[in-house]
């Protein structure tokens, strides 16, 4: 556990190769990190370094500025509730309260039999559907207490299984193809094709030269 | 404490770069390029600022130099660190808008800060502090809640954090990633959540740990040396030298009731850029031990006895007198390397006209020939900086010379010098360089010449061997006649130096423009070797034949004969034939790289005298006990690695009757009968300049001239034809061999870590346990074939001895040879070591 | 009211089921565009994108087409595409992702052949998990179908496209930050200047930074041409805008609106958009363009959605997101939330934004609980000076970014418009609203 396991570690080595400069893959690995073990552990984070070669400190402090990397354990299932402002116009709060107190746990804690992890985010970009919240980054809304009471039950009972993974998945599609054009060849095509611009603005710079002539 | 400013007086800037700026209305002249917070300075101007340094890259972070420039929306508030002087360029400091935004963010940065200015350590020299009094009032408009933080946290064991007072200005994080290399502390959090950590059991084990606690501009780190340990306002200071190694970091120590306190790094722009490193910043304490050497000591019937000092030099006389009637070759002299330039010069004179002696040795056996080493043409450490190509064949200097580690990171990083790193294994610098050669142990040379020449056989055919030189060549190719700077040490105390020499020459010869820098570490081990600490030199880098006539002149008398080397007077000794060794401030017992020779040799002397601060392993079979004043305790001079000699300052009395070497030498002397004429330190120094051809026009008022406080690089000019020559290069070369290979034995690497047994660090109680465990690091691929994959305890044989090591997997020894730290507890290398072999094989066994 | 004919430019697939799909995309011309423009040279499509000029859609409304001919001439240079979309009440790009990835994609290609960039990437909000999934689903599918990699579509133009998860923070969405991030690094915006990112950029290289719906307009723009789009709006406000409605409204959502051609009181009251307020409230005040941008009161209602006409008034249609408050709405609470997400959100690199937001939300939280005083609100105003100088809109800054001073204009808006309740709230001690 904590470490990659084979085969992640195989997603996390083409996720780096993606990138011109392999500490780029540093969130992705994290994501990745946390999909398996659902959150960011401290191995996982020591591992993540020795593969884009950091120190782990370094790995801490560009994970700890992000809100969906967690470095402390979560339950199985996130709830983040917004209450910025489209939602707050809508009662959020009121549903916020609603949750703590169904749930027995107050915003940031984990429920006793680590199913429940509640949070309070901001702006969940579906202010359309105001008051809304999310299941490990599944959106619902508009949401009242009747709605999240279901979403509750559903989710103890199971039945909402496919649409919602585990926390930490947030993207159950692999990428099929590595780069097509490597790293090394882009400069020499920018070369070609800079050196085509310029031809093309010459000859373009050539014909206004030639009409304006004429026009005079 | 203000920061340094490095900022280049104004009659020194080049009309090329100059740019004039209009600066509160008045025009001011700017060196392109160069921020306006440095502009202004030199003006006279001095901007507040928390997150800038002058040694680092601007961030513009805190806000607090804010000040209008003109753009193409007319006068914005921006930053002063963070936006280049360009011609014309308008810039206002003094606007009301300015003050606002100043005293604005200031206000800011109070809101959350503690205000414990009373029991904190920076208090008194704390930048908000200070400007937190000119401001005002300023606090009492936030009556909310402070953020808070547990109090002080440990972040390693020299270091503490106190979070609540960090103000998130980076220097600490960005130094540690920018200038250290080791970004064991980063920001953690967002907003005002930011705090300064390290990753949770992964302490700040960085070797310049200390100089974060230096720049931090509030009292959130401290040092754990210097807690409530004294209020800066009770502390007085000097300027003088690091002796840590022998880099020659400017530093002022700092002192309060006769006991050094702390150091703090002195920004000398040629040297240490203000940075020290913490064996440099935090060995101070061994001064204040209760076991100093305070009285001479007689050894009575086995037992040291406090003695006076006429008693004490009459039993040494003595000894020395009844040897020299065997013959003067029967007295050697061990060690010198610690001392400053003018004791050793004393004692210089004391051994070779006096005493008659040519066998003493500043160097343990474990440096480079001092004579070969003297003769190539020296760079100094800007021009190393500055190369076009550094090529790189020295020991880890991240861990032996820290300081030159930094220079030189920070010239390939900002100044993008490429590196050659020459080495049998991976080091600090590695990360840095461009190309790292590998060689196995006791072939440098043979890389050295396949570099230099394409027809020369290169022995290594796996393809990343093979690649490593092409990609060497073609960065040589490309600099060929270029400034070309070479470091050059002693890689390996595991392999003999002629192979180094040897490659040193190849680099001369292929390079005639080349220069040379020495990496060797002893503090004042070049002083030493210039000042004729070795056998066949005299004083001023001249050889003893050369300067025989002028040296007889002004000395009186000279040995007849070249002396020997420390391996050469452990030898003599070992073989009963030596009467009298004389260590001055040195331990061969420990630091020898064979031990077993080292310890015959002791075994067999009868009469052995020790000066020094402590007793160490090998004072301790010493007949008498000469006490020495120790680093602050007296003045003088001391020569770096560039043959840059400084000043070194008195702060602090030493313990009980202690005394400075050159003194116990003059004294000596009297009991043999002779007058050195020194009555002085200044008396030394002027005989220094009038007689070594290396020093002339280097005077007294010369070197304590401010101009000077960086120190003066010797020689001056060209030597006066009175005096004898300075060495030049040999020209007889020896012919590289290869080593025919064992497959099965592995070569030993072993050489020293930064945290050592060594006395000094022992006595300082927080370095004494910084150090490694001493394990043998063998690739994995080697571990595999003896059955032990993960390491274990393994039995090490080499034809010296045989030792029951841990060895530990470490994939970046390359295969066939095995790492072991000298001087690390346990390590037990010396004991495999033979001074005689040019490289050391080993074979594991399971115990 | 006079409703202008909709116009559907980037969401016209919205409707249609399973929208994300290539077959979907195919059949409804997708990739056409893409097609014209390698047909093309590099400096034509640039300059349809000229003649439509199509405004930036992430915030700052800086014209695409001027943006991209900055991008300096380097061996190496990237494009990234914004799709971290966080500003509070706006919601747009989340369904160009989810429900058009290709129009997306497309867009990103022609955006990348016009500037001759081989390597994109597409930054997606962590939180857009079926986003990211939709995304990288079609993006495999556009590789398996020519349009990404080697020679796409028979031509010369190699490109990959690689998508980027972001991982929750708001700052990550400001392009400079943006860039940190994708390094893999906190996100800390640079200096502008030296940090251009069309000089300096993603490591260090000219790059390009568009918005989702800045590049989802460009298929239909290369299709039918620039002028046909700028034949859409008035003045530099041309084209469509995906406007994001929220709030105290009856039929919250987004609407694919021409611009210029309508009013903020369309918007909200027309039947078939924003349907009015619930209950047949009063509308007391209303956002116009995301939560950094300063309040109107009703008397603005009748402002055309126009880039430059809602500038003249005061304010910006910055991300296009209309959050609309009524008589149940407390101003304090509302500004307060605000305030509060500012302080949550800032990066922590500059003073004033780092102490100041904190210190605002204290004092703003404070008020709103009843234990206000009445010097806070002089402390207020002299607090958001010290991070905004003189408070002028434009605005002005001590900070590196403008996060920063977008931290006190919703406290300004509402103490502008809402005084009196500001008072309510520090004589009665406690929210009149509950
Ligand atoms: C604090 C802040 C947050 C921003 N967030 C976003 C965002 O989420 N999405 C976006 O496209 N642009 C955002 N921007 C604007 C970007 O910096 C940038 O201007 C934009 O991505 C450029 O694309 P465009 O020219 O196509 O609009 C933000 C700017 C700031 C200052
Ligand atoms: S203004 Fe705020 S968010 Fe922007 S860089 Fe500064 S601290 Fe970060
Ligand atoms: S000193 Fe310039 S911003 Fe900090």
């Amino acid at each position: 556990m904590a470490r990659f396991s084979d085969e992640n570690l195989a997603i996390a080595t083409q996720i780096i190769s993606l990138y011109p400069q392999s500490r780029s893959a540093l969130v992705p690995l994290c994501h990745l990190a946390q999909s398996q073990d659902g959150w960011l552990t401290p191995d996982a984070m020591e591992n993540i370094a020795e593969l884009l070669g950091l120190q782990a400190a370094e790995v801490l402090g560009t994970a700890s500025f992000y809100d969906m990397l967690h470095t402390e354990p979560v339950g199985k299932y996130l709830i983040g509730i917004c209450t910025n402002i489209a939602c707050m116009l809508n009662g959020a709060q009121e549903v916020l309260e609603y949750a703590e107190e169904s749930l027995g746990i107050s915003v940031g804690n984990t429920t006793e039999d680590n199913l429940f992890t509640l949070e309070e985010t901001e702006c969940l970009a579906d202010c359309g559907k105001a008051p809304c919240l999310q299941v490990n980054y599944r959106f619902f809304g508009p949401i009242s207490n009747e709605d999240f009471d279901e979403l509750i039950t559903n989710l103890k009972s199971g039945s909402l299984g496919s649409q919602i993974p585990d926390h930490g998945t947030i993207n159950r599609v692999l990428r099929k193809q590595g780069l097509a054009v490597s790293m090394s060849e882009i400069s020499s095509q920018r070369a070609e094709a800079d050196k085509q611009i310029a031809k093309r603005k010459a000859a373009q710079a050539a014909l206004d030269a030639s009409q304006k002539g004429e026009g005079k | 404490m203000a920061d340094i400013s490095t900022t280049t007086p104004i009659d020194h800037i080049q009309d090329l770069n100059a740019v004039t700026i209009t600066l509160d209305g008045v025009p001011t002249k700017a060196i392109k390029g160069e921020m306006l917070i440095q502009t202004a300075e030199r003006a006279g101007n001095y901007i507040p600022r928390f997150c800038y340094h002058p040694r680092m890259k601007p961030v513009g972070m805190c806000r607090m130099c804010l000040v209008e420039v003109k753009g193409p929306r007319g006068f914005t508030l921006q930053p002063a660190c963070y936006i280049a002087a360009s011609e014309g360029q308008e810039v206002i400091t003094n606007s009301d808008k300015v003050k606002k935004a100043q005293e604005g963010v200031l206000e800011f940065l109070l809101v959350n800060h503690p205000l414990d200015c009373p029991v904190c350590d920076k208090g008194g020299e704390c930048p908000l502090q200070d400007q937190t009094m000119s401001f005002g009032p300023g606090e009492s408009r936030f009556v909310e809640e402070k953020r808070h933080w547990e109090k002080p946290i440990a972040i390693s064991k020299l270091v503490f954090l106190d979070r609540e007072r960090c103000i998130q200005c980076g220097r600490c994080t960005r130094f540690a990633q920018e200038v250290g290399g080791d970004p064991l502390i980063d920001f953690v959090g967002r907003g005002d959540h930011i705090e300064v950590s390290t990753f949770p059991h992964d302490p700040f084990t960085s070797y310049f740990s200390g100089n974060t606690v230096q720049i931090c501009p509030v009292g959130a780190l401290t040092s754990k040396s210097y807690r409530f340990k004294a209020r800066p306002w009770d502390l007085s200071e000097v300027e003088t030298t690091c002796k840590a190694c022998s880099v020659g970091c400017r530093m002022s120590i700092q002192s309060s009731v006769n006991a050094v306190i702390r150091n703090i790094g002195i920004d000398s722009d040629p040297v240490n850029q203000s940075w020290l490193c913490d064996k440099g910043r935090y060995n101070f304490d061994y001064l204040n031990s209760p076991e100093r050497l305070r009285h001479p000591l007689v050894k009575k019937n086995g037992q040291f006895v406090e003695a006076s000092w006429g008693e004490a030099f009459s039993v040494v006389a003595e000894g020395i007198k009844k040897s020299i009637s065997l013959g003067s070759d029967k007295v050697a002299v061990l060690g010198g390397a610690q001392l400053a330039n003018e004791d050793i010069y004393a004692w210089a004179k004391l051994a070779k006209s006096v005493i008659g002696t040519d066998s003493l040795d500043a160097q343990m056996g474990d440096g480079l020939p001092a004579k070969a080493l003297l003769s190539l043409p020296r760079a100094t450490i800007d021009e190393a900086c500055s190369a076009d190509l550094v090529i790189l064949l020295t020991p880890d200097i991240k861990e032996e010379l820290p300081v030159l580690y930094l220079r030189l990171n920070q010239a390939a990083t900002k100044g993008h010098v490429p590196i050659i790193e020459i080495s049998s294994r991976p080091s600090g610098m590695t990360p840095y360089v461009k190309s790292l050669l590998n060689y196995l142990p006791g072939e440098a040379a043979v890389v050295a010449k396949a570099l230099v020449n394409q027809s020369e056989r290169f022995p290594y055919e796996d393809s990343s061997s093979q690649q490593a030189l092409e990609f060497s060549r073609s960065l040589l190719d490309s600099v060929k006649s270029k400034n070309i700077v070479v470091i050059i040490g002693r890689p390996s105390l595991a392999e003999s130096a002629e192979g180094i020499v040897e490659a040193a020459y190849t680099f001369m010869d292929a390079f005639p423009q080349a220069k040379f820098l020495p990496a060797l570490r002893r503090a004042n081990v070049m002083g030493a070797l210039e000042m004729g600490f070795s056998p066949g030199l005299l004083p001023g880098r001249v050889a003893l034949d050369q300067g025989r006539a002028w040296y007889e002149k002004n000395w009186q008398s000279l040995p007849a004969v070249e002396g020997k080397d420390a391996r050469g007077i452990l030898s003599q000794a070992q073989n009963g034939d030596l009467e009298t060794l004389i260590l001055l401030g040195s331990d061969p017992l420990v630091d020898f790289p064979d031990a077993q020779l080292a310890k015959q040799a002791f075994e067999k002397v009868p009469f052995i005298v020790a000066v020094d601060i402590f007793l160490n392993e090998s004072s301790k079979f010493a007949d008498v006990i000469l006490p020495a004043a120790g680093f602050g305790e007296r003045s003088g001079t001391t020569t770096n690695i560039e043959g840059r000699i400084s000043r070194l300052a008195q702060k602090v009395v030493p313990p009980g009757i202690a005394r400075p070497d050159w003194m116990i030498a003059s004294q000596l002397s009297e009991y043999l009968g002779k007058d050195l004429g020194f009555d002085s330190l200044e008396s030394i120094w002027n005989e220094i300049e009038k007689l070594a051809p290396l020093y002339e026009g280097i005077s007294l008022s010369l070197l304590s001239s401010n101009e000077n406080k960086d120190g003066i690089i010797a020689p001056l000019a060209s030597i006066s034809g009175q005096r004898p020559a300075i060495l030049e290069p040999d020209t007889t070369r020896s012919s590289t061999r290869r080593i025919p290979f064992d497959a099965y034995s592995l070569r030993l690497i072993s050489n020293r870590n930064l945290y050592d047994q060594g006395t000094l660090t022992q006595h300082c109680q927080f370095l004494a346990n910084l150090g490694d465990q001493g394990a043998l690091q063998v690739n994995p691929y080697d571990l595999k074939s003896l059955g032990i994959l993960s390491g274990g305890q393994v039995r090490v044989r080499s034809s010296r001895s045989s030792v029951v090591l841990n060895a530990v997997p470490n994939q970046s020894i390359p295969r066939g040879s095995a790492w072991l730290g000298f001087n690390l507890t346990g390590s037990k290398a010396s004991e495999l070591i033979g001074a005689f072999s040019d490289i050391i094989e080993i074979r594991l066994e399971t115990p | 009211m006079t409703l202008s004919q909709p116009v559907n430019i980037v969401s016209s697939r919205f409707g249609l089921e399973n929208s994300f799909t290539l077959d979907t995309y195919l059949k409804t011309g997708g990739y056409k565009g893409l097609r014209k423009a390698l047909s093309m040279d590099p400096e034509q499509v640039t300059q349809q994108v000229l003649t439509a000029n199509l405004l930036g859609r992430g915030g700052a409304g800086f014209e695409a087409g001027r943006k991209w001919s900055m991008l300096k001439p380097n061996p190496v240079r990237y494009l990234v595409v914004n799709g971290d979309e966080s500003e509070p009440a706006t919601f747009k790009d989340h369904y160009l992702i989810e429900k058009d990835p290709h129009q997306l994609i497309e867009g990103t290609l022609i955006a990348a052949y016009a500037n001759q960039v081989n390597q994109a990437f597409i930054y997606i909000r962590g939180e857009f998990a079926l986003g990211l999934e939709r995304v990288q689903q079609a993006l495999n599918e556009a590789y398996d179908y020519g349009a990404v990699g080697r020679n796409i579509l028979g031509s010369q133009f190699s490109i990959d496209i690689v998508v980027h998860p972001g991982a929750g923070a708001y700052i990550c969405g400001e392009e400079t930050a943006l860039i940190e991030s994708l390094e893999g690094k906190r996100g800390f915006p640079r200096i502008k200047p030296p940090y251009f990112p069309a000089v300096i950029g993603l490591y260090g290289e000219p790059t390009i930074v568009n918005n989702v719906e800045t590049v989802s307009n460009l298929p239909w723009i290369i299709n039918n041409g620039g002028s046909s789009f700028a034949s859409y709006g008035k003045g530099r406000s041309t084209g469509t805008r995906l406007f994001a409605l929220s709030g105290r409204v009856r039929q919250p959502g987004f609407y694919e609106l021409e611009m210029h051609t309508n009013t903020f009181r369309d918007l909200i009251y027309a039947p078939l958009l924003g349907g009015g307020i619930p209950h047949g409230n009063e509308l007391t005040a209303f956002i116009p363009g995301g939560a950094s941008s300063p309040w109107f009161g009703p008397d603005h209602l009748d402002l055309a959605l126009d880039q430059d006409e809602v500038a003249k008034a005061g304010s910006m249609l910055g991300s296009g997101s209309v959050i609309v408050m009524d008589s149940t709405t407390c101003p304090v609470r509302a500004s307060w939330r605000l305030v509060r997400f500012f302080a949550r959100e800032s990066c922590g690199q500059c003073t004033p934004c780092r102490e100041g937001s904190g210190w605002l939300e204290k004092i703003m939280s404070r008020i709103e609980q009843g234990r206000g005083r009445e010097e806070d609100l002089e402390l207020l105003l002299d607090v958001s000076d010290n991070i905004s100088p003189s408070l002028s809109w434009p605005p002005q800054q001590t900070t590196i970014c403008v996060l920063g001073p977008s931290i006190p204009p919703s406290i300004l808006s509402a103490l502008q418009l809402f005084r009196d309740s500001f008072l309510l709230h520090i004589k009665e001690g406690a929210c009149p609203y509950g």
